[in-house]
């Protein structure tokens, strides 16, 4: 139809909610969804817009005030969430942390997606040996410990932030190519494609305008997840001392040197892992609540 | 069957080479391991002396074969920090590394299962929502950060439990819940996921017809399928958290396999990381083959695949 005339109530009735408002309607009714969604915005907010609200620099040291406590344990409103053992304000660095934990996340699951996406694709929709070849890899990728192969490379290459992110990206593809494969079996013999087929269409159109866009819902659960587990992980490798290396402002990196003041300072431990927890839980609950919300039949 | 367990039992034969092949070439990506070991102040002498010695002066893949060839014997070389052998560095911290894990997937298993069996009992009660909220919460929560609390509350706080060694069976306490509940929440909602599949099955509607008691139509008859798939979990489950006990043993000071590869890899100990990884990997290469076979012989369905 080319005009967008409103219907007839009683048509209207007939016909029910379009796709779009049944989409609009799940996902305002998802609180799971809706809360993720309102904390991982307000985190990117503050990841992005760092500078302006970080009230001093996250690497100023200050040997006057060292390990001033936060304002609710009795510090004073100069620095909110108190300083660390070198005098750096507390909430600064945790607000320019946020930037290192979403900049790791969302750039080592592009890489690993792109990466675990290709091969899963291209095994579910040749199938054959190039399906052969991928699960075979999935298998050799499942079989390596990913914290201990990480730490290595890492050591070995020397840890800054670029080469934690290219080298959890190049780890964490399994799942991609896992759920991409699966999903690519699912919708490949569907008449649609069989269609496009028939009409000429080349591999490569099929598989960009046809398979892919009917696999993306799962797809961008599975990004949320790697996000997640990225994040973790850098916070690990750091917390280990083998991931990103200081003055970075790295949640993890926090945990690691609250860990010493940890007797008597436990809120130097306890804050950087709350942020953690709620960034990742978010995540998790954005993804999550886009699975249900793409595909309620698949709700468990 | 035989063909079934033949066929996968070379999958894990190749898998298990390509990964002895990277671990290997990670030696490579390290550069010139002869520098290294010859230490900073040796002249290029002393360097080409040390290449010879260890025979890094050979091809890469001669290389590879004669470390292979040495691994299959169980021979991973000599430490460069211990000067030890690492073979036998390694069975000497597995043992901590091994409770470990056994009590880890134990404790998960014992909490996991029942919760996810309760919450499947009653979708969408109280106890269900507690079970999904804890299995949202559990994914979240960065272990490392888990174990410190833990540490705070009831080592210094409470004083209730030491905080780091492993020379009495409480110092096992606080590491094997953090190594439990990054697996419980998988095998919660694979057992809830069961449960509430087999629950609405034919079998146990006929049960249940027959006047079968509650109890029974639940664990004889509902359970007993439901967990095939989670034992199969739990065994690939184990393999990663053999892995996973890397961060937990740092935490907790327990000298496991795990503290080994940090320690190692902090002092650029190639060769006992290289062995590391290989060890880590081949626990899941065997866990998971158990599991395969095992899932075929329970479920004939399974073989075909």
């Amino acid at each position: 139809m080319a005009t967008t005339e409103p219907l007839d109530p009683l048509l209207r009735d007939i016909a029910g909610p379009t796709p779009g408002q049944m989409m609009r309607k799940r996902i305002l009714g998802h609180q799971g969804l809706l809360l993720g969604a309102v904390v991982l915005g307000v985190l990117l907010f503050v990841a992005i817009f760092a500078p302006l609200l970080a009230p001093h620099d996250p690497y100023a040291q200050s040997l006057m005030t060292r390990m001033e406590p936060p304002v609710f344990l009795g510090g004073d409103w100069a620095h909110p969430l108190g300083t660390d053992h070198l005098g750096r304000d507390y909430l600064s660095r945790l607000i320019y942390g946020a930037r290192v934990s979403l900049l790791i996340g969302a750039v080592a699951a592009f890489i690993s997606g792109v990466i675990g996406t290709t091969m899963g694709v291209s095994a579910g929709y040749f199938g054959g040996r190039v399906d052969m070849v991928v699960t075979f890899l999935i298998n050799v990728r499942l079989a390596m410990p990913v914290v201990l192969v990480a730490l290595a490379v890492v050591a070995i290459l020397g840890g800054s932030l670029q080469v934690v992110i290219v080298v959890l990206g190049l780890l964490l593809w399994d799942r991609f190519a896992v759920v991409m494969r699966a999903s690519t079996l699912q919708v490949r013999n569907r008449e649609y494609v069989a269609a496009a087929r028939a009409i000429g269409a080349s591999t490569p159109r099929v598989i960009l305008s046809e398979i892919m866009p009917n696999i993306a819902n799962n797809l961008i659960v599975v990004v949320t997840l790697e996000m997640a587990h990225a994040i973790l992980l850098e916070a690990a490798l750091s917390f280990l001392g083998l991931g990103v290396q200081p003055p970075t402002p790295s949640w993890g990196l926090m945990v690691s040197e609250g860990k010493n003041m940890m007797l008597f300072e436990p809120w130097m431990v306890v804050i950087p892992g709350v942020v953690l927890f709620v960034l990742v839980l978010a995540i998790n609950l954005v993804g999550d609540g886009l699975r249900d919300v793409t595909a309620p039949e698949n709700r468990s | 069957m035989l063909t079934f367990v033949l066929k996968r039992l070379g999958l894990a034969v190749l898998v298990a080479l390509t990964v002895s092949f990277i671990s290997f070439s990670l030696l490579f990506l390290a550069g010139d391991p002869a520098a290294a070991l010859a230490g900073e102040t040796a002249s290029g002498e002393d360097i080409e002396a040390v290449r010879e010695l260890y025979g890094f002066d050979r091809p890469m893949i001669v290389q590879y074969a004669d470390w292979l060839v040495s691994a299959l014997q169980f021979d991973f070389g000599e430490s460069y920090y211990f000067r030890l052998p690492v073979a036998s560095l390694i069975v000497d911290r597995l043992s901590v590394t091994m409770t470990l894990g056994l009590c880890g997937i134990t404790f998960a298993l014992l909490t996991a299962v029942p919760l996810g069996v309760a919450a499947a009992i009653r979708p969408n009660s109280v106890i269900d929502r507690v079970a999904l909220f804890l299995s949202v919460a559990g994914q979240a929560m960065p272990s490392f950060w888990f174990g410190l609390i833990l540490i705070v509350v009831f080592a210094i706080r409470l004083g209730w439990l030491p905080a780091s060694g492993a020379s009495s069976p409480a110092h096992f306490i606080m590491p094997t819940i953090v190594l439990a509940y990054y697996a419980m929440p998988a095998i919660m909602r694979l057992t809830r996921a069961g449960m509430l599949d087999v629950l609405s099955s034919d079998y146990v509607r006929t049960a249940r017809a027959k006047g079968a008691p509650e109890g029974r139509v639940l664990f004889r008859h509902a359970l007993r399928n439901a967990i095939i798939p989670v034992v199969s979990l739990a065994a690939v489950q184990m393999g990663f958290m053999l892995g996973g006990s890397i961060v937990v043993e740092s935490i907790f000071a327990l000298h496991g396999a795990g503290y080994l590869a940090w320690e190692s890899i902090a002092r650029n100990d190639l060769p006992t990381v290289q062995a590391l990884i290989l060890v880590f990997s081949m626990f899941y290469i065997v866990f998971t083959f158990l599991a395969d076979v095992l899932n075929a012989w329970l479920d004939p369905r399974m073989r075909s695949s």
